[in-house]
């Protein structure tokens, strides 16, 4: 008899008992009712060209986890140390596995009615804010198993909220350390950017262990208000084994921002979703992504940007290198709805590839209902050009340093469009190790 | 005791095409050698072949520098041995700057360990670029990456100057480059000039040869160099053109594969 891994068995009553005896507030444990009664009528999500079918999505060893609280960041483990930058990191929020484990704002944000907390905590003193943009406008919690699976499982992450005309000079930073094998993770990022403020929140995820036969159920949503800004970098770095689902969403307002630096670099297999929808006249994003994929991993980055605004401009740039014998599918759709007038939309995508068994694939769709626009795609996969290598290696360069140079360049792009110094420079280490490791 | 670089009875072939037919020639350091000829007679394809790129085909010949087999090294170990190539048409690498990749040049031809100081690098830099009239922002920018045609001659320059190779093969280093900038790159070429240094210059044109005075002039046509002589064979083809060549040795398409 064959096994569709997909048709799982979820006990209800246990999932929500163990939420009550942990303590989590009514409106986690609503939510969690909420997202349980739904999940059976629920469809999987279909990436465009990855096939899923055989993924186990589903398997937990422990719905939470018990991680370490830490009182200072002076106790914080050194690989959570190097990513904090010590004079930009004054608010940041560090979980390890699943607990919160430090969190501190300045007292500046604090006084102007920023708020910083975990998610839960967040759920617990501020319900009402909470409720109103978790998983409605970004992510809807019933579009799929996989939402409504989070929405259930939920044991992580992170809420801000930045008041009108607030502008948060400093990043708000989150790291997640995962250091468990044992460790799921159903993280939730959820960002309001209340009308005219500003903000650029940096994440690190981040494991210490190799490997992992668990879950990363991973969605932010970013709301930026009327004439919001917000700037989001991440530097994903979670061990192999993983079965991934990463989506982050945005929603911008008239005349809003929302832009996207991320590094994508997991050693799992995962699918991931980046999409941001552009409701209001004169809203833009920029959405770019940087991925390494090494290995036997699969993934799959569809990154998508609606327009449903007058005037709104959403680009999308990826970049990404394949080598051993990874898969890479880079599915980008720009989609200017009827009435978004003078808009423009624009993507690129390329994938360089360093061995023979590695694939990569690019697929740029424009979908537009509308006349008045402008709109634009490149795609390419290639290898490393031979006749580049000459002329580096022409120089006495060896071909091994010639073709980090290339690969580091191939990636420049994005790297620099990542907010903080110390993130940025994460990244190209993780990219140096990725890419040149044996 | 002075360089040699030998290049033997070469024969190389494009895509199974043979495009040189046996080249013979020897330079020494010191010696400055001109190579003209009319268009698609063999001259890139013969500095390409001595550098070693991925598309030439060497079916027949050697080449040495000073006993060592230039063939068998790989392309950047012929750098290393002393070997430049200034390229007709250099590549364009996107999101590695210039003077990260001339550091990098700079550090290959130097043991692990004694890399050479930021300061000291910068200083030399800027004292070529200043030498070739660049402007400052070129070593921030991308290697070649949106580069004028005479902005990235002068850049294949400026690394001939910061790498001081024992030879320079230099490809059509004066097209596209305006009057001023000749006398520039001239200067630049000239003061290398010495007895550590030997420079093969493919060139169309005579002004370049004006500025920096060629030991021997030698002329390629059919994939072979068919004529070689002093600074005034180079004069003489600039007022009469090739066809008393093409006359005295009894050619009558000077192109490739058309004998
Ligand atoms: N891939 C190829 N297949 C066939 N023939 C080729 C190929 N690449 C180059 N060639 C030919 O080789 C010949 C020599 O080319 P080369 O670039 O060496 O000429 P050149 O003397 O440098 O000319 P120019 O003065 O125009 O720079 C030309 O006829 C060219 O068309
Ligand atoms: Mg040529």
């Amino acid at each position: 008899m064959a096994t569709d891994l997909n048709e799982f068995v979820i006990n209800r009553d246990e999932i929500i008992s163990a939420a009550k005896a942990r303590g989590e507030s009514d409106l986690m444990i609503r939510k969690k009712e909420a997202a349980l009664d739904k999940i059976d009528s629920l469809e999987m999500p279909k990436p465009d060209k990855t096939k899923i079918t055989r993924w186990d999505f589903f398997s937990v060893s422990n719905p939470v986890t018990e991680g370490t609280i830490y009182d200072s960041l002076d106790d914080l483990p050194d690989s959570v140390q190097e990513l904090l930058d010590r004079e930009q990191t004054r608010n940041i929020y560090v979980q390890h596995n699943n607990t919160p484990a430090f969190l501190r704002v300045s007292e500046e944000l604090k006084d102007k009615g920023v708020i910083i907390e975990s998610i839960a905590e967040a759920s617990e003193n501020h319900p009402e804010l909470v409720e109103k943009y978790f998983m409605t406008e970004g992510v809807k919690m019933d579009e799929h198993k996989l939402t409504a699976y989070h929405a259930a499982m939920l044991n992580g992450g992170i809420f801000v909220y930045v008041p009108k005309n607030v502008k948060i000079e400093d990043p708000v930073q989150m790291v997640l350390l995962h250091d468990d094998e044992k460790a799921s993770l159903f993280n939730h990022v959820l960002i309001v950017a209340d009308e005219g403020s500003e903000l650029t929140y940096v994440e690190n995820y981040l494991s210490s262990v190799e490997e992992s036969s668990e879950q990363i159920n991973i969605i932010s949503e970013v709301i930026a208000k009327d004439n919001a800004k917000v700037t989001y970098g991440a530097v994903d770095f979670l061990a192999e084994g993983f079965t991934g689902y990463v989506s982050h969403r945005g929603v911008a307002g008239r005349d809003a921002t929302v832009d996207w630096a991320l590094g994508l670099m997991n050693d799992s297999n995962a699918i991931y979703d980046n999409t941001t929808y552009l409701m209001g006249d004169n809203s833009s994003s920029n959405l770019k992504t940087v991925v390494v994929g090494r290995g036997s991993q699969t993934q799959n980055f569809t990154t998508e940007i609606v327009q449903y605004g007058q005037d709104t401009v959403g680009h999308i740039l990826k970049h990404g290198v394949m080598r051993d014998a990874a898969t890479g599918i880079f599915n980008g759709i720009g989609h200017i709805k009827d009435g978004g007038t003078r808009s423009d939309a624009q993507q690129e995508s390329r994938v360089l590839m360093l061995s023979e068994k590695a694939r990569g694939d690019a697929n740029p769709i424009l979908l537009i209902d509308e006349d008045d626009v402008t709109a634009g795609h490149a795609a390419s996969v290639g290898r490393v050009d031979p006749i580049q290598m000459f002329y580096l290696m022409s120089r006495g360069i060896s071909r091994k340093e010639a073709e980090r140079l290339v690969i580091h360049g191939f990636l420049a792009p994005v790297v620099k469009a990542l907010p903080v110094e110390s993130v940025k420079n994460q990244l190209r280490d993780i990219i140096e190790l990725k890419v040149l490791a044996k | 005791m002075a360089s040699v670089l030998e290049i033997k009875e070469l024969h190389v072939e494009i895509d199974g095409k043979e495009i040189l037919k046996g080249v013979n020639l020897t330079i020494k350091q010191g010696e400055i050698h001109a190579v003209m000829g009319p268009n698609g007679t063999g001259k890139s394809t013969l500095a390409q072949a001595i550098m070693g790129h991925p598309r030439y085909e060497v079916t027949q010949g050697e080449v040495y520098l000073d006993g060592e087999d230039v063939l068998e090294m790989e392309v950047d170990e012929r750098a290393q041995a002393g070997l430049f190539l200034g390229m007709q048409y250099p590549s364009e690498i996107s999101g590695v700057t210039n003077s990260d990749f001339l550091r990098s040049s700079i550090n290959a031809q130097r043991e692990e360990g004694d890399e050479i100081n930021l300061m000291q690098f910068i200083k030399q830099l800027d004292k070529s670029m200043e030498e070739l009239e660049m402007d400052t922002d070129m070593s921030t920018r991308y290697l070649n990456e949106g580069f004028s045609g005479g902005e990235k001659k002068r850049n294949e320059i400026l690394q001939l100057m910061m790498l001081e190779p024992a030879f320079g093969i230099l490809d059509e280093i004066d097209s596209g480059l305006d009057i001023d900038a000749l006398k520039v790159v001239a200067k630049g070429i000239n003061h290398l000039r010495g007895d550590d240094f030997g420079a093969l210059i493919i060139t169309h044109y005579q002004r370049l040869l004006n500025y920096i005075t060629p030991d021997n002039v030698h002329v390629m046509m059919q994939g072979r160099i068919v004529k070689s002589g002093d600074k005034e064979l180079a004069e003489r083809l600039e007022a009469e053109g090739y066809d008393w060549i093409k006359e005295e040795l009894g050619i009558e398409d000077e192109t490739i594969g058309a004998e």
